[in-house]
Formats: structure tokens, C-alpha cells, sequence
């Protein structure tokens, strides 16, 4: 599981990692072609959740970077954005349920992410799950 | 034409998430025949975005705008070749469930489509 890549970077992309590179990889596009498109045309409907929509595009777009470059340092700071994610749908998840008013328009990460079946809230579980037993077998 | 089409993208990506989610199970890469339905879902996004430009240069108009719309159908027509080449570098059970996922994405952009173009009329 640990076999390095041509820069001799543990690779991160093998297997379930596929998987999961695909699926981040496919929320970075839909995050952030949204919120361009939101900012840059109705920024003055719903700048809160169209700002927090930007942030999980930042934090999707990097998280595929770090699993796309492999190693260490990537893991470990692939790890700490998988954290900040699940914080970061728990806690926009909660307060669109507990203030609506506050929301206009739903974020990426609305309703813990209902609008993405359920995906934003899945993803970062796995992804920590994944890049935890990763380490482990590289370890081995 | 583009309604009917929609549904058609939509029902051949769903088709090809359970072959390859079966593939999945089997514990099987993907072969020959699964690139074959991808190319074959992959004719029928292009024909769809094909379709929708026409439709635009005739004067319609999609529902919720026309920059929304064609993104959508871009997306579209590049969810599964992408998928199809990662489960190329990744030659195991998981390369089959990148591509199932990569349909079930499809159908839901299809899902989608139709919604942006608000289109009743087959």
C-alpha cells in the first residue's frame, strides 16, 4: 500500500483512494463553479452563504490537491482539512436548521449537505478513515 | 428532442452504475465492454449537449439561465470519460466503483438538466 510514486511520495490515490479522489475531485468542481457563478452574479442575494459555499470549495479543491500529490505532509495536512470539513458541515449544517432566516440561498453545505445526497457529510468520515489506515499500512 | 434525451442520458447512466457497481462486487476491474457502455453513455451526453447549443441558437431559452445550462451539459459529457480513465490507473474493484460513482453523477447532473431547462415538451 506504501509503494512510492516517481517523486517518491507515498501514494495516496490507490485503490479506495481512487474512489475517494474522484468523488472530492467532483465536489471541488461543483463547489466552486458554484459560488464563481453565485459571487460573481447575485454576490448581494445571499453574501453568507454564498461566502461559506466558497470556503468548502477552497477546502475541497485543496483537499484533492494534497490526495492527488501524495506523502506524508500532504496526508497529515489532508487529514487536518478532513477535520475542518466535518466541523465545517456540522456547523453550517446545524445553523441553517436553527436560523433559516439567516440563509436566502442554501450553501454546498446546507442542511448538512441534503442537496448532495448526503455527500458532504459522508466525505470527510471516509476520507479520514482512509488517509488514518493509509499511514497504518504504510507504517507496516 | 432535448427532454427525451435527458431521460435517455439518465436511465444509460444508471444502467452503466449497476453493471460496473456489479463489477464492483465481483470483485473485477473494468474491461473492455464497460469502456464500451461508457463510450456508448458518453455519445449520448455529447448528442445531448449538441442538441441544447442547437436549441439555444434557435432562440430558446433555458429556465434558469443560459451560462447555468450549458456548464451543466459540459459536466455532463466529461463525468464518465474521467472516471473511465482513473479506473484505467487504478486496475482493481475500486477503479469499477469510480466509474459507478461516476454514473450515479451523471444521472443526478441529467436530474438537474432538466430542472435548469424546466423543459415538459418531448
Amino acid at each position: 500500500m506504501s509503494e512510492p510514486n516517481a517523486v517518491g511520495r507515498a501514494r495516496l490515490v490507490q485503490g479506495p483512494g481512487m474512489l475517494l479522489v474522484w468523488l472530492y475531485g467532483v465536489m471541488s468542481v461543483g463547489a466552486v463553479s458554484r459560488s464563481v457563478y453565485q459571487i460573481a452574479t447575485e454576490y448581494d442575494r445571499a453574501p453568507l452563504a454564498y461566502t461559506l459555499s466558497a470556503v468548502a470549495a477552497v477546502v475541497y479543491a485543496f483537499i484533492t490537491y494534497t490526495l492527488f500529490r501524495g506523502g506524508e505532509t500532504a496526508r497529515k495536512a489532508a487529514l487536518v482539512c478532513c477535520a475542518a470539513e466535518l466541523v465545517g458541515v456540522l456547523t453550517v449544517g446545524t445553523w441553517t436548521m436553527a436560523d433559516p432566516s439567516a440563509f436566502p440561498d442554501a450553501t454546498v453545505w446546507s442542511d448538512y449537505g441534503l442537496g448532495y445526497l448526503l455527500i458532504p457529510v459522508l466525505l470527510p468520515v471516509t476520507g479520514i478513515v482512509w488517509l488514518r489506515r493509509s499511514r497504518r499500512t504504510a507504517q507496516a | 428532442m432535448l427532454d427525451a434525451l435527458t431521460v435517455a442520458v439518465a436511465v444509460a447512466a444508471l444502467a452503466l452504475a449497476a453493471w460496473c457497481g456489479f463489477a464492483f462486487t465481483r470483485d473485477q476491474p473494468t474491461k473492455d465492454w464497460h469502456f464500451i457502455g461508457m463510450a456508448v453513455v458518453t455519445v449520448l451526453a455529447l448528442a445531448q449537449l449538441v442538441t441544447g447549443i442547437v436549441q439555444l441558437a434557435r432562440g430558446e431559452e433555458a429556465g434558469e439561465g443560459t451560462a447555468i445550462f450549458v456548464a451543466y451539459l459540459l459536466g455532463a459529457l466529461f463525468t464518465v470519460p474521467v472516471a473511465g480513465f482513473m479506473s484505467l490507473t487504478e486496475r482493481s474493484r475500486w477503479g469499477s466503483a469510480t466509474v459507478a460513482a461516476g454514473a450515479v453523477v451523471l444521472a443526478v447532473l441529467e436530474v438537474r438538466l432538466w430542472d435548469i431547462w424546466g423543459g415538459v415538451d418531448v
